[in-house]
């Protein structure tokens, strides 16, 4: 079954939908582990890096803001590992779920901003369209 | 880290043609920078294309833009006004000698100890040095003038939704020159602030007496140059490795950043340093090696040399334009959620920031008095101790040092205290030092001569330390 298990999460209440999910699947095989990808933009890093003091409290308020997410993967008691990535979310998960071979995409289907999906298409779209392996969209 | 060939050829393709988008980006940038520091826009332009050039060999973080900036010329304006280009070019070369030894002495370490609250100012501090810089070009001279402006900025704002490739000031930059061209309007124009020569720079030692009296009029400003660049050249590099998820080497970019404004210094540029916008565009754009910062050099000075003549057409007000575009970009504008939400003497620091340098003009002196303000208050938390009472329990919190012991001592001395036995809880304490230790012995003392018996509790090893090592000298028992 699923090793590899790619959970995109921006921290929405729609990605720990999607956790939830993602667990329920991790559980049917004792060697899954769930990879948390969270894809900071790069207009993102300026603000981050000046609020944050050092590069250890940077990386840990962006897991703050992943926080729901991980406690529920906590609870859970289920393998997983958190990634951080930087760039445009879309183009950045496709990218890192093609090289890594990860063998499942989990997304949430909508994100922190409705109004900017509606504009720019939504993120669950692209890369259910482009990746390599099974997508599960969460609704 | 990468290893250096990596550093150079590991994105030929991406860097090259990131390269050349930032270059584009630069052009407008280096010609408003000029206009503020009150040079010629060549000087801006050689700066940034010398300082590009060398900072893609001499640097330490891959994949960065370094070039004239705002922040530099903001300061060095005075000095140009007062003393001319000579004593500007003099200034950048011993501004590149301090950056050299600061870096050579580590100075990256030493960026550790300015607050976050204190770089937030100065970076909002900055933007509005940059608006405020563009009011002289735009008020009051015509409305032609408010009306390119105003376009420009509704280009910069709309364009940037559907075009991705091309950077949108220089669209802006070509579609409103043309139109001022062929209409006809009477605007004023770079031309009219300067003289664009298409020659490459060349070597030379700027004219200024080689004495103490230069020394004393450049020293003052090469000091502020060299803390100021490093400053945004520092936080730069730390924006770069995070949005590239890579480490560079600091001290390297110190020195880097140093070897590139002596160099410039003796080609007639500017100082300058790293730029956060122009970097942030390049990571964008998919720059990531050194390559990208050596192409953005080199192909701007081939733009100039081969469309100079274009450029002293650019309509002022499209520049002024995209300078307030860039300032907007400057800005953090999380910053009216961090002054409600940032503990009050934060929030103050960073005020106090942006406050004295907008009042000064100077960065420098902005961020030196928001470190000091914020050690300052430090010391105030830090030497402040609290004693919590719970029925015949004390519990004491803060830290034990010289400078917080009388407001411990003190508190025991106006206490009402009717038990005949009390404990001092020094769970949440620590004593660093023999003023600490006295202290303690002090208030025990004090108040067994009352006829209480003190019985201290939860003293952690290292502060139990300093207690025993004393216990000799104190007669406590």
């Amino acid at each position: 079954m699923y090793k590899h298990i790619l959970l995109a999460s921006d921290g929405s209440e729609n990605a720990v939908r999607a956790a939830k999910e993602a667990v329920k699947i991790a559980f049917c095989n004792e060697e899954s582990i769930i990879d948390v990808v969270y894809v900071v933009d790069f207009d993102q890093s300026k603000t981050d890096v000046l609020h944050a003091g050092s590069s250890e409290t940077l990386d840990i308020e962006r897991r703050k803001k992943n926080s729901k997410v991980l406690q529920y993967l906590n609870e859970a008691k289920v393998n997983y590992k958190t990634t951080i990535l930087h760039g445009k979310p879309g183009p950045e998960i496709i990218k890192y779920a093609n090289d890594q071979n990860v063998d499942l995409v989990v997304i949430g289907s909508r994100g922190l901003n409705a109004l900017q999906e509606m504009v720019l298409g939504s993120v669950s779209h692209k890369v259910i369209k482009r990746v390599n392996c099974p997508a599960l969209v969460i609704k | 880290m990468q290893t250096l060939k990596q550093q150079w050829f590991g994105n030929v393709r991406g860097d090259i043609l990131s390269g050349i988008v930032v270059a584009l980006a630069l052009i407008p940038e280096a010609l408003a920078f000029s206009i503020i520091a009150g040079v010629d826009p060549m000087v801006g332009l050689y700066a940034s294309f010398i300082i590009a050039t060398v900072i893609a060999f001499a640097g330490g973080r891959p994949g960065m833009i370094s070039a004239a900036t705002g922040a530099m010329a903001l300061v060095m304006a005075p000095l140009v006004r007062d003393y001319g280009l000579n004593y500007l070019l003099a200034a950048t070369i011993l501004t590149g000698v301090i950056q050299i030894l600061l870096g050579v002495l580590k100075v990256a370490r030493i960026m550790k100890f300015i607050p976050n609250a204190v770089m937030i100012g100065f970076v909002n501090a900055l933007a509005i040095l940059i608006f405020m810089a563009q009011l002289e070009h735009f008020i009051g001279i015509s409305t032609m003038t408010y009306v390119f402006v105003a376009v420009t900025l509704i280009l910069l704002y709309t364009l940037p939704r559907f075009i991705k490739v091309i950077p949108v000031p220089l669209i802006a930059i070509v579609a409103l020159t043309s139109i001022a061209i062929f209409s006809g309007v009477d605007l004023r124009t770079v031309g009219d602030l300067g003289t664009i020569t298409q020659t490459l720079p060349t070597f030379f030692i700027p004219d200024v007496p080689l004495n103490f009296e230069t020394l004393k009029i450049i020293l003052p400003y090469s000091i502020s140059l060299a803390i100021v660049g490093l400053l945004e050249s520092l936080l730069t590099a730390q924006i770069v490795d995070d949005m590239t998820g890579t480490e560079s080497s600091k001290n390297q970019e110190a020195r880097g950043q140093g070897i590139a404004n002596v160099i410039t210094g003796f080609f007639g540029g500017m100082a300058g340093c790293a730029m956060i916008g122009q970097s942030m565009i390049n990571v964008k754009s998919g720059g990531r090696g050194r390559l990208s910062t050596l192409v953005a050099g080199i192909f701007l000075i081939f733009l100039i040399i081969v469309l100079g003549e274009l450029v002293v057409q650019i309509p002022m007000p499209v520049l002024v334009g995209i300078m307030i575009m860039v300032s907007i970009g400057t800005f953090d504008w999380s910053s009216f959620k961090y002054i409600m939400k940032a503990p009050r003497t934060d929030a103050l620091v960073m005020l106090a920031t942006v406050v004295i340098v907008v009042y000064t003009h100077d960065l420098s002196k902005g961020v030196f008095a928001g470190v000091v303000l914020s050690a300052i208050f430090f010391v105030v938390k830090i030497s402040t101790v609290k004693i919590m009472k719970e029925g015949n329990r004390f519990t004491v919190d803060g830290q034990l040092f010289f400078a917080s012991t009388d407001g411990f001592v003190e508190y025991f001395k106006k206490a009402d205290i009717q038990e005949e036995n009390l404990t001092l809880d020094f769970s949440n304490t620590r004593i660093w030092d023999e003023s600490g230790a006295g202290a303690v012995m002090k208030v025990v003392e004090l108040l067994r001569e009352k006829g209480i018996h003190v019985n201290l509790i939860e003293i952690d090893a290292s502060s139990k330390k300093i207690m025993d090592k004393l216990d000799g000298i104190l007669s406590s028992h």
